[in-house]
C-alpha cells in the first residue's frame, strides 16, 4: 500500500484543473479585452449579424466535456485511494464533542492529542456525541465529517516527523474556531516505547501525554 | 415628477406607471398595485435595503478576522453575525433577487404584454416576501437571541442551540412560497401573454433565464418548505427526524435541504445570465452569438443543477457510489455553462462596440464568474474537494459566483435599464469609477480567500491561527475597497434618480421590446400591442443599417 498522505496526488489533480483554468481563463479575458479594442465603434462601424457558428460552438460543447471528464477520472481514482483503508492500519478510535477531541486506542490508551507512528496507516472510527463535526487535516488533505448517531471511517498516514494541525471543520457552537487538536508523528520506535509503557490505567496516560509534549 | 407626466400624458393614451391614479393615492397606491412595475420597484427598495444590511454585517465579520484572538467582538457575536448575513443575503436578497425585481418589472415589457398573468398574486408574492422577512428580523430580537447556525441551519445542532431557530425558520418557510408563486406567474406569463408573432425562439434570452429559474422555483423550492417544517415539527413536538438523539438522521437533513438549495444556486444565476445576454449584444450592436444554444443551455443547467445536491456531503460519510454519481453529475452542468460563456464573448466579435457602464459590468461578471465556476471544477474533483470542503475555499468559490455572477448582474442590469425604468441617467464617469473599485476589491477579498482555503483555513471559524493573519488582513482592505465601490455605486444611482439628466428613450440602441416604448412605460405598458417580426437582437437586418 502507498502513501497515506493524499497531498501529492491532490496537489497533482489540483494543478491540472488550475493550469486549465488558466489558460482558459486567460484566453476568455484575453478575447475579450482584444475585441474591446479591435471591435470598438471607432475603428469598426460595420458591426455584423453571425447569429452562431455550428462547427465552432460544436468545437466548445466537445472540448469542454472531455476536460471536465478528465478532471472527474483523476478525482475518482484519487478519492478511491481515500476510502481504501489499508487492512493492517492501526485502529484508533475517534470522539469529537463540543469542543474537543479524544482518541481511544485499541490497547485502551486514552488521550486528546493523536499519536502516531511515523508512515503508520491509522485508520479512524469517527464518533459525535453531540452534533457535527468534522475531522480534518489540512496537513494531509483528509478529511470526514463526524456525524452523530453513525461511525464514519477515515484513514491517514504520515510522512515526516513532526506534528500536524488537526481542525474541526464542520460548525459546531461556540468554541468551534477553537476545536483543534495535533497529529503527533513519532518516529516507530518511540511511538512503540509509548504505546506498550502506557497501556490501560488513565493517570499513566496524562503522566505519559506531558512527557511526550515536554519533548 | 409632475411637469413629465404632462408630457408624457400626450405621448401614450395612459399615464406613465409613476404618475397614474389609481383608486388609491400616496403609499397605498403603491403597495395596493398590482402593477408588475410598481411590484419590482417596491421589491428593488427592500431588496437594496436588506442588501446594504447584510453588507454591513459582513463588513463587520472581515473587520473581526484582523488580528488573532478578539479584535471586536466576541464568538457568540461574530458566529450570529455570519448567520444573519448568510440568511439575509441568500433568502431576502439573492433567491428573489433578480426575478423579483428586475425581472418584474421587465418580463411583461420585453414580451410585449399588459402585465404578468396574475396581477394579483404578484402582489401577494411581494407581501409574502415582506412577511417572511419580518419574521426573520423578529427572530432576531425575539427570546433565545439571534440565530448562530450558519444560513443552513445545519441538523442536529439547529435542534441543540437555544436561539430562536424555530421563528427563523418559519421565516424562510413563508419566503419559499412568496418564490413558488412568482416562478409560477412567470411561467404562466410566458406562455400565454408573448405579442403576438413573438416565438419561443424570439424571445429575448432574458426571459429564457427567467422561465428555466421559474420551474426551478416551482419544482424545488417546496423541498425547502417540507424541510422547514420538518425542522419546526421535531424543535417544537420532540418528533425525531434529523436528531440522532431521538433517531433522526441528520444526514437526511443534508440532503432535503441541498435538495432545494443547490437547484436555488441556478435560480440565482440564471437571470443574471440572462441579464449578460441582452447587454451583450446591445453594446456590440449586433445579435448574440449562439441563440439557441444558449437558450437550451439555459434549460439544461437548470435540469443537470437539480441533480447534483450530493457534491455537497462528499465528506459527510455517503456512500462511495453516490459521490462518485454527484461528482460526475456535476460535471455535465459545467459543459452548457461553459458553451454560455464562450458564445458571451463571441458576440463582441465583429461587432461595434460602445464601452458603457452596464457593458462594463457585464464582463465583470463574465470574469468573476468564469472565476467562480473553474473553482467550482476544482471541488467538484472528489479527492480534491475533500481538502477544499468547508474551508475558506468553498466560501470565496460561492462569492464569485453568487456575488460575482448575480450580484454583478443585477448591477449590470440596474445600470442598463435605470433609464427605462426612472426615465433619467446617471453620472457615467462615477459608474465607471465604481465598477473599478468593485473589481479591484472584490478580488483582493475573495481571490485572497481562494489561497487561505487551500492553505486550510476553515470557514465560519472565529479566529485564526497565526499563519493566516497576513491573509486575513489582506482580504478585510479588500472588503474596504469592495464596499467604497458599492457605496459609491448607489450613491451616484440614488443621485441620478432624484437630479439625473433626462434620458433618452433608447440610450444604448437596445433592440428588445421595451426599448421600443417612447419615454417612461405607460400604465399598460405599449399603446398597441406590438408585431414581432424578428428575432430579438436583430441589430443590423438586412440592408444593413447602421446607427
Amino acid at each position: 500500500m502507498n502513501s497515506g498522505n493524499f497531498t501529492a496526488q491532490v496537489d497533482a489533480t489540483f494543478m491540472f484543473i488550475l493550469i486549465v483554468s488558466l489558460i482558459l481563463m486567460a484566453g476568455i479575458t484575453f478575447s475579450m479585452i482584444y475585441f474591446l479594442f479591435r471591435y470598438h465603434h471607432t475603428k469598426n462601424q460595420k458591426p455584423k449579424d453571425i447569429h452562431g457558428n455550428m462547427w465552432l460552438e460544436l468545437l466548445w460543447t466537445v472540448i469542454p466535456t472531455i476536460l471536465v471528464l478528465v478532471m472527474f477520472y483523476y478525482g475518482m481514482v484519487g478519492y478511491e485511494k481515500m476510502e481504501t483503508i489499508p487492512e493492517d492500519a492501526m485502529k484508533v478510535e475517534s470522539t469529537g464533542r463540543m469542543w474537543g477531541w479524544q482518541f481511544n486506542y485499541e490497547n485502551g490508551i486514552q488521550t486528546d492529542t493523536l499519536y502516531v507512528p511515523k508512515g503508520k496507516a491509522v485508520h479512524l472510527y469517527l464518533n459525535s456525541t453531540d452534533v457535527i463535526h468534522s475531522f480534518y487535516i489540512p496537513g494531509l488533505k483528509a478529511k470526514k465529517d463526524v456525524v452523530p448517531g453513525m461511525t464514519n471511517e477515515m484513514w491517514f498516514a504520515t510522512d515526516e516527523i513532526k506534528a500536524y494541525d488537526v481542525f474541526c471543520a464542520e460548525y459546531c457552537g461556540d468554541r468551534h474556531a477553537y476545536m483543534l487538536t495535533k497529529i503527533v508523528s513519532m518516529p516507530p520506535a518511540e511511538f512503540d516505547a509509548w504505546y506498550q509503557s502506557n497501556a490501560k490505567t488513565e493517570e499513566n496516560t496524562e503522566e505519559s501525554t506531558a512527557a511526550v509534549d515536554g519533548e | 415628477m409632475a411637469s413629465r407626466a404632462i408630457v408624457d400624458a400626450n405621448e401614450h393614451q395612459e399615464p406613465i406607471y409613476l404618475d397614474y391614479r389609481g383608486r388609491y393615492d400616496g403609499i397605498l397606491g403603491w403597495i395596493l398595485s398590482t402593477d408588475h412595475k410598481r411590484i419590482g420597484l417596491m421589491y428593488l427598495a427592500a431588496l437594496v435595503v436588506f442588501f446594504l444590511a447584510a453588507m454591513t454585517l459582513g463588513f463587520f465579520m472581515r473587520l473581526e478576522q484582523w488580528t488573532v484572538g478578539q479584535t471586536i467582538v466576541d464568538a457568540k457575536t461574530y458566529n450570529t453575525l455570519f448567520t444573519v448575513h448568510g440568511v439575509i443575503m441568500v433568502f431576502l436578497v439573492v433567491v428573489p433577487g433578480i426575478p423579483a425585481t428586475l425581472g418584474n418589472f421587465f418580463l411583461p415589457l420585453q414580451l410585449g404584454a399588459k402585465d404578468v398573468s396574475f396581477p394579483r398574486l404578484n402582489l401577494t408574492s411581494w407581501y409574502l416576501y415582506m412577511i417572511g422577512a419580518l419574521i426573520i428580523f423578529l427572530a432576531l430580537f425575539t427570546s433565545g437571541g439571534l440565530p448562530d447556525t450558519g444560513w443552513t441551519f445545519y441538523a442536529p445542532y439547529n435542534i441543540r442551540t437555544t436561539t430562536n431557530i424555530p421563528l427563523a425558520v418559519f421565516g424562510v418557510f413563508i419566503l419559499g412560497f412568496s418564490s413558488i408563486l412568482t416562478g409560477l406567474n412567470f411561467v404562466t406569463t410566458m406562455h400565454q401573454l408573448r405579442a403576438p408573432g413573438m416565438s419561443w425562439f424570439r424571445m429575448p434570452l432574458f426571459c429564457w433565464g427567467l422561465y428555466a429559474t421559474g420551474w426551478i422555483q416551482v419544482l424545488a423550492t417546496p423541498v425547502l418548505g417540507i424541510t422547514m417544517l420538518l425542522v419546526l415539527v421535531e424543535k417544537t413536538m420532540s418528533i425525531g427526524v434529523f436528531d440522532p438523539s431521538l433517531g433522526g438522521d441528520p444526514i437526511l437533513y443534508q440532503h432535503l435541504f441541498w435538495i432545494y438549495s443547490h437547484p436555488a444556486v441556478y435560480i440565482m444565476i440564471l437571470p443574471a445570465m440572462g441579464i449578460i445576454s441582452e447587454i451583450m449584444p446591445t453594446f456590440a450592436r449586433r445579435t448574440i452569438f449562439g441563440y439557441k444554444a444558449i437558450a437550451y443551455s439555459s434549460l439544461a443547467i437548470a435540469l443537470a443543477g437539480s441533480l447534483v445536491w450530493g457534491h455537497h456531503m462528499f465528506t459527510s460519510g455517503q456512500s462511495y457510489t453516490a459521490n462518485v454519481l454527484f461528482s460526475l453529475l456535476t460535471f455535465l452542468v459545467g459543459i452548457p455553462t461553459a458553451i454560455k460563456v464562450l458564445n458571451w464573448v463571441a458576440t463582441l466579435y465583429r461587432g461595434a462596440i460602445r464601452i458603457e457602464p452596464p457593458l462594463l459590468y457585464a464582463l465583470s461578471f463574465i470574469f468573476l464568474f468564469s472565476i467562480g465556476g473553474f473553482t467550482g471544477l476544482m471541488q467538484g474533483v472528489l479527492n480534491v474537494d475533500v481538502h477544499l470542503h468547508d474551508t475558506y475555499f468553498v466560501v470565496a468559490h460561492f462569492h464569485y459566483v453568487m456575488f460575482g455572477g448575480t450580484v454583478m448582474g443585477l448591477f449590470a442590469g440596474l445600470h442598463y435599464w435605470f433609464p427605462k425604468m426612472f426615465g433619467k441617467m446617471y453620472e457615467k464617469s462615477w459608474a465607471n469609477i465604481s465598477w473599478a473599485l468593485q473589481l479591484i476589491g472584490f478580488n483582493m477579498l475573495y481571490f485572497t480567500m481562494l489561497v487561505m482555503g487551500y492553505n486550510g483555513m476553515p470557514r465560519r471559524y472565529y479566529d485564526h491561527l497565526i499563519e493566516f493573519n497576513a491573509g486575513h488582513q489582506l482580504a478585510t482592505v479588500g472588503s474596504w475597497v469592495l464596499i467604497a465601490g458599492i457605496l459609491i455605486m448607489f450613491a451616484n444611482l440614488l443621485h441620478g434618480l432624484l437630479k439625473g439628466e433626462e434620458a433618452d428613450d433608447n440610450p444604448w440602441g437596445g433592440t428588445t421590446l421595451e426599448w421600443s416604448i417612447k419615454g417612461l412605460p405607460p400604465l399598460e405598458n405599449f399603446d398597441e400591442i406590438p408585431e414581432v417580426t424578428q428575432g430579438p437582437y436583430d441589430h443590423n437586418p438586412e440592408p444593413e443599417v447602421v446607427k
